[in-house]
């Protein structure tokens, strides 16, 4: 994945300076908030929700476990439509293949779709390096773009922003990039949007290469589907001589009848709308309509090697609403940039450790940001058991065990820093299968009741500072049952 | 080994688990999902398809085919337009009242051109009534993707009803998916200020849509 987030300091720590953010927590907290109560609303107007859930969740399943024979016919269909279908192992080869391909046409800028894609492998990044600048042209992108800043939402990547700092940015940024932010610019957002047209649209109108992700890949058809709500995606897909969409291979969906699932689950599920403003199916190029060369290219960046995990391949499903970072507690305090991944929330923290191994600390800190309550899975589309998955990687941290990177079988050895919780739960194994040391253990622990510390030293300190220790009982259970209940004939 | 090969190689062997006989897709997904919300008449499909689309903000006008030209005449002299993009197919009569330049989408007008004119008439492939949305596919009465972009006010004329359906699954069946196709849910908007919906950030700011019965 993109080296943005390299040396990302692990969840508990990101998150613990995020919270102190009262800014930060007030913006997110009304997003989440907002979009939440929105949602609820439009998923009660189908009455066949749960329905059309299970039918998205099937429909993925189905492609996912054949996924080989699906890539290929894609392949077949996008070809025989006149795209140009590429293969990109990882991010590394992506990112050249695409600005090959943006070479090749003599342009040196490019207009970009929002997309979670092209953020993962970090291409902005790679175009600067060879010269080439490439716009972000959703209005959160933009605002994101000009700060200098990282999304923390895959649907509002500037959700932690408010309309001051929005102001702010565009007052300060705009000119260095192109048209500058007009004179007294206020912080409504009808005037922030149309600052943002009108320094957008010059872009527009004279861009050449147009870089976007897409929402589905159809197989049958070879159609690409982008949905969005600005125009912008329109924008880039249309005006454009070459349009060039970097897209994961888990998105493909079997037959253009399938769409019709996930046409009705996802606006709903993100935006809270019953659809969209603007969605955009092309497949291949039209003569005398949009863009006259199209290259699609195939990313797999990690995607194999969660497949690879038959409890962990379900975070495949995803087909990025948001709506488990909307209903997300942990999220909605943390934030989305304490995830050090592009993909934030709940499925980010089985996402990102799957995409990208757990080798990092921040990476094998991500199953544990979260209270497992459950709120995810409910109203996830498609269906995925985040709590599931999340349990099964903490297992995969604490114990280790065999995982696939690279395409290759390797055992993972259990985490360092888990050395002490795996000794205690030994020592707890051996005391529980031996009832005498259990109740010697039991008696010492009450009579020594008194002297016990109210924290605990050592690496257990952060854990008491937030919790009260349990009192040890004076006597111990079993010793207490012997002395009332034995004798009088059981426990009637 | 070139990538493609490397990346089917992986994908086969992350898939040891799955049986030579797994169950066919015909068969693995269920589609027990309703084909259309609620039972409606002809006539409450066409209001609900009103309704929805006025609920996201784009303007609604009902008409009969005679009084379409004066409607559209009125709608475009409202909002003081002069020059009006015309997909090649338009219906001749449609902006017959109309005192407005037309102007054809040509291959060599630019972007730049399209965004001096001040609106766009076109028709529509068909309109869906539960998610109020339109969809543009691209033939000779809609015109190219690029002309019900650029201009910032676009006049859409739905036949009612041949072209109004109730669902999403009913519209796709009537969609041909080697066109390209434009789904069209009221104005151009954004929500990513505070979740403050605005309409028209780079798509036309002002839809009208005309129903024609």
């Amino acid at each position: 994945m993109s080296g943005t987030f390299v040396g990302m300091p692990a969840f508990p720590a990101a998150a613990r300076d995020a919270v102190r953010d009262t800014t930060l927590r007030g913006n997110l907290r009304h997003a989440t908030h907002t979009i939440r109560a929105k949602r609820a609303n439009a998923v009660a107007e189908l009455a066949d929700w749960a329905e059309l859930r299970e039918a998205g969740k099937r429909i993925k399943d189905h492609t996912l476990r054949h996924l080989d024979h699906y890539l290929v016919r894609l392949e077949e269909s996008v070809t025989a439509a006149g795209g140009t279908v590429h293969w990109a192992a990882d991010a590394d080869e992506a990112n050249r293949i695409v600005t090959r391909l943006v070479k090749e046409t003599g342009e040196s800028e490019v207009v970009k779709v929002k997309s979670m894609a092209t953020q993962e492998i970090g291409l902005n990044e790679a175009l600067e390096e060879e010269g080439i600048r490439a716009y972000e042209t959703d209005l959160a992108e933009l605002i994101v773009q000009l700060g200098k800043d990282r999304p923390s939402h895959i649907l509002v990547p500037a959700i932690h922003r408010n309309r001051g700092e929005i102001r702010e940015i565009f007052a300060r940024e705009m000119g260095e990039w192109g048209r500058p932010a007009p004179d007294g610019l206020t912080d409504t957002p009808a005037e922030l949007a149309e600052a943002a047209r009108l320094h957008l649209r010059e872009k527009f109108l004279r861009a050449k290469v147009g870089i976007s992700g897409a929402n589905f890949m159809v197989a049958e058809t070879g159609t690409l589907v982008v949905v969005e709500s600005e125009g912008n995606g329109r924008m880039c897909l249309t005006l454009p001589e070459t349009l060039i969409s970097v897209v994961g291979i888990e998105k493909i969906v079997p037959t253009w009848q399938d769409l019709e699932v996930f046409l009705q689950t996802l606006p709903r599920s993100s935006t809270a709308e019953r659809m969209n403003p603007y969605t955009s199916t092309w497949t291949g190029t039209t003569d005398g309509d949009g863009p006259r060369t199209f290259h699609l290219v195939l990313l797999d960046n990690g995607r194999t090697d969660t497949l690879a995990d038959e409890v962990g391949r379900q975070a495949l499903r995803c087909i990025r609403c948001s709506a488990c970072l909307n209903v997300c507690p942990v999220y909605e305090r943390a934030g989305g940039h304490a995830y050090g991944s592009v993909y934030p929330g709940p499925i980010g923290a089985i996402l990102s450790p799957q995409l990208r191994g757990i080798g990092s600390e921040i990476d094998a800190s991500l199953p544990y940001a979260s209270s497992l309550c459950g709120a995810c899975y409910e109203v996830c589309p498609v269906a995925i058991d985040i709590p599931e998955v999340l349990v099964h990687l903490r297992e995969r941290v604490v114990e280790g065990g065999q995982v696939t990177r690279a395409g290759n079988k390797v055992v993972l050895q259990p985490a360092k820093g888990h050395a002490a919780e795996r000794a205690a739960m030994r020592a707890a194994r051996w005391a529980f299968t031996r009832p005498g040391v259990l109740r010697a253990g039991q008696r010492l622990a009450s009579r020594t009741r008194r002297v016990h510390p109210r924290t605990l030293p050592g690496p257990g300190r952060a854990w008491s500072g937030t919790r009260d220790l349990p009192p040890v009982p004076a006597e111990p259970f079993r010793d207490w049952w012997q002395r009332t209940r034995n004798g009088k004939g059981g426990a009637r | 080994m070139s990538s493609r090969e490397r990346i089917l190689g992986r994908v086969r062997r992350a898939l040891a688990d799955v049986p030579e006989d797994d169950t066919p897709y015909e068969r693995a997904v269920v589609r027990d999902y309703l084909r259309e919300h609620g039972g409606r008449t002809v006539e409450q499909t066409v209001d609900l398809l009103a309704e929805n689309l006025a609920d996201y903000r784009a303007v609604v006008h009902r008409t009969d085919a005679d009084g379409l030209p004066g409607l559209l005449a009125g709608l475009l002299a409202a909002r003081g337009a002069s020059t009006v993009l015309v997909p090649p197919g338009l219906d001749e009569g449609w902006l017959a009242a109309a005192g407005v330049t037309r102007v054809a989408d040509r291959a060599e007008s630019t972007p730049a051109e399209l965004d001096r004119l001040d609106s766009v008439v076109t028709a529509c492939a068909v309109a869906v009534a539960e998610t109020g949305t339109i969809v543009l596919d691209g033939s000779p009465d809609q015109g190219r993707r690029r002309i019900t972009l650029v201009p910032d006010h676009h006049i859409c004329v739905v036949r009612v009803p041949d072209q109004v359906v109730s669902s999403v699954p009913q519209a796709l069946e009537r969609l041909d998916a080697a066109r390209p196709l434009t789904w069209i849910s009221g104005p151009s908007a954004t929500s990513d200020i505070e979740l403050d919906r605005v309409e028209g950030v780079h798509g036309p700011r002002t839809l009208e849509v005309v129903l024609v019965g």
